[in-house]
């Protein structure tokens, strides 16, 4: 098993830019050079490629990243625990909840703390509605690559009404920061569950009308169908994790397999595609989007099951206290003081936490020296992963396709270059 | 609904050729199709049915600099990705703008380090600033109605009139 992967490994080589810089000779015809971005409409940000192609055939990619390296893991090693949370919206800016999430889970296993049901329901309703508004984005601008227009106009209407979501929990439409160490930054308005509702009474009607768009239109089969296909044995190899890898027809969903946050106790499928290539990739995360909305109702009769109550630790160490109580307890006072000038201290280690993102599979490792800072924090971002598959996917084909497969794998530079 | 109605059809109306100049500048305003980070997809927010940039006659994004008067600076510009927005400067034909987009464009934002270039600024010069972190779409929208009242006072000779205060 080993060798065959290393053999697999060492047949899909990722080439550097330098490699093919000069025109090469393929067979026997002269190929030539081609720059794409880092300014290009397709590439999803500032990615730079460099394709090498036969005719109109690409033959190699160079896929050159960089240009949006924001020095963010650096930064947060000068910041505390609670304050460094606000980098992490910032690298996969499509979905800046799940990103929260991976990072509190990962410093809520170095402090071993609790977080209350309330808080861990909201979570979970807060992202998987992430995941839809990621997936409209995907949606709208992959078809617009492909010159289908209207989807993007139909898919920005939804995620409004998601972002309004956003807004009422926390005041922000995008980088809200609203999941912090030990549960939420704020309890979530007596309106929340209203707006919630009436998005999703509207959401799977809607999908069908993305769907009635694109998934029978023959222009969109022409283009998608058969192109930039990928088998498991290779997506696993080269790391692809997420739709990519659900859509070569392998079940392996971290929501369902590791799970987190109490997804095992939610009913929902993990959907899957045959052929892996551009076509499937679209058919999962339509799928995907019908599953979250599945999750998202789960999550919601919960929230209304559960009540009011907790949504932050009690533990006075970690999370701070009401304002109420700050106002005639000079214990409360002290423990708020404590927490916004010095932060907490957890015990030395290192941890990792892994959640399924709207890319693939998001982790966050922190190592601890015991101080109120992180001494090390690193993300295993999938838009950087899921990249290095682009060269495999792009050779043979056209170069009208390294747009749609560009556009198929969802790439966030926020998240590659961090 | 004056002079021309009550005199029959003159076909002639009078204004001053600076008028008549900034008028056209700015209500066909073509942007760079261009997006840095998160403020890029608040760019696109801002494009979309719910605000519709098109009311502006900026709908027509132009992927050619050369095809673009206005210059979004969305995001955070990264050291290697700075000479690459000067060339794109470079190469819009003037008059040309710069907006520069969110706190990152206009200062460095949250991200205070090696990596980012502490406000669009230093390489480009920059109109408009738009705060926020991202800004909403109603604060491009703002920064963009900004601009368009800015060039409206421009001369001739390109120097720009001072803002009437009342």
């Amino acid at each position: 098993m080993t060798i065959e992967v290393k053999q697999l490994v060492r047949d899909l080589s990722i080439p550097s830019p330098g490699d093919i810089t000069r025109p090469a000779l393929a067979g026997e015809r002269e190929t030539m050079v081609l720059n794409m971005g880092p300014h290009h409409p397709s590439t999803h940000g500032v990615l730079r490629l460099v394709v090498e192609l036969d005719g109109e055939t690409v033959v190699n990619v160079a896929p050159d990243i960089g240009y949006l390296h924001t020095g963010i893991e650096k930064s947060m090693e000068s910041k505390t625990y609670q304050k460094a949370l606000v980098m992490t919206d910032r690298t996969d800016y499509l979905a800046p909840l799940s990103n929260n999430l991976s990072y509190v889970l990962a410093v809520e296993q170095l402090l071993g703390c609790t977080v209350p049901e309330r808080a861990t329901t909201v979570r979970v309703l807060l992202v998987e509605l992430q995941r839809i508004s990621s997936h409209l984005v995907w949606l709208g601008t992959h078809a617009l690559d492909l010159a289908a227009m209207s989807v993007f106009l139909y898919g920005f209407r939804e995620r409004e009404q998601i972002l309004d979501i956003f807004e009422l929990v926390s005041g922000a439409r995008m980088m809200t920061s609203y999941f912090r160490v030990g549960g939420l930054a704020y309890d979530v308005p007596p309106e929340f569950p209203a707006a919630v509702q009436a998005l999703l009474a509207i959401m799977p009607e809607r999908i069908d009308e993305y769907e009635a768009l694109l998934t029978h239109n023959p222009i969109w089969l022409e283009r998608t169908r058969g192109i930039g296909a990928i088998d498991t044995a290779s997506a696993i190899a080269l790391g692809v994790t997420g739709p990519a890898l659900r859509a070569t027809g392998f079940a392996w969903d971290l929501r369902r397999d590791m799970p987190y946050c109490g997804y095992e106790t939610y009913e929902f499928a993990v959907p899957i595609a045959r052929n892996g290539d551009i076509y499937d990739r679209y058919l999962v995360r339509v799928a995907e989007m019908r599953e979250s909305v599945k999750i998202c109702a789960q999550a919601l009769d919960r929230l209304i099951a559960l009540g009011p109550g907790p949504y932050v630790t009690s533990d006075r160490k970690i999370a701070p206290p009401p304002k109420s109580e700050i106002t005639h307890s000079m214990e409360s006072l002290i423990h708020h003081f404590k927490l916004w000038t010095e932060g907490f201290k957890p015990p030395r280690g290192d941890t990792l936490a892994a959640i399924e993102s709207p890319r693939g599979e998001l982790a966050t490792y922190i190592v601890s020296d015991g101080s109120p800072k992180p001494y090390r924090v690193h993300f295993r971002a999938p838009s950087f992963v899921n990249l290095q598959a682009l060269p495999h996917m792009a050779r043979g084909h056209l170069v009208a396709d390294l747009v749609a497969l560009i556009a198929s794998m969802d790439p966030v530079l926020g998240e590659v270059d961090r | 609904m004056g002079l021309e109605q009550k005199a029959g059809d003159l076909g002639i109306v009078t204004t001053s050729l600076e008028t008549v100049v900034n008028w056209s500048r700015s209500n066909a305003m073509w942007p760079l199709l261009f997006g840095l980070a998160c403020c890029a997809i608040e760019m696109m927010g801002s494009q979309s049915a719910n605000y519709d940039l098109s009311r502006f006659g900026m709908e027509i994004n132009r992927a050619s600099p050369r095809q673009a008067d206005l210059m979004i600076v969305a995001g955070r510009v990264s050291r290697k990705m700075a000479p690459v927005v000067r060339r794109l400067y470079d190469q819009m034909s003037d008059p040309k703008w710069v907006i520069a987009m969110g706190d990152c464009a206009a200062c460095g934002g949250v991200f205070n380090n090696y990596a980012i270039v502490q406000g669009v600024d230093e390489v480009v010069p920059v109109d408009v600033y738009v705060a926020g972190c991202p800004p909403r779409p109603e604060a491009l929208i703002d920064g963009i109605v900004q601009l368009h009242a800015k060039v409206q006072r421009m001369k001739l000779d390109g120097s720009i009139r001072q803002p009437v205060r009342v």
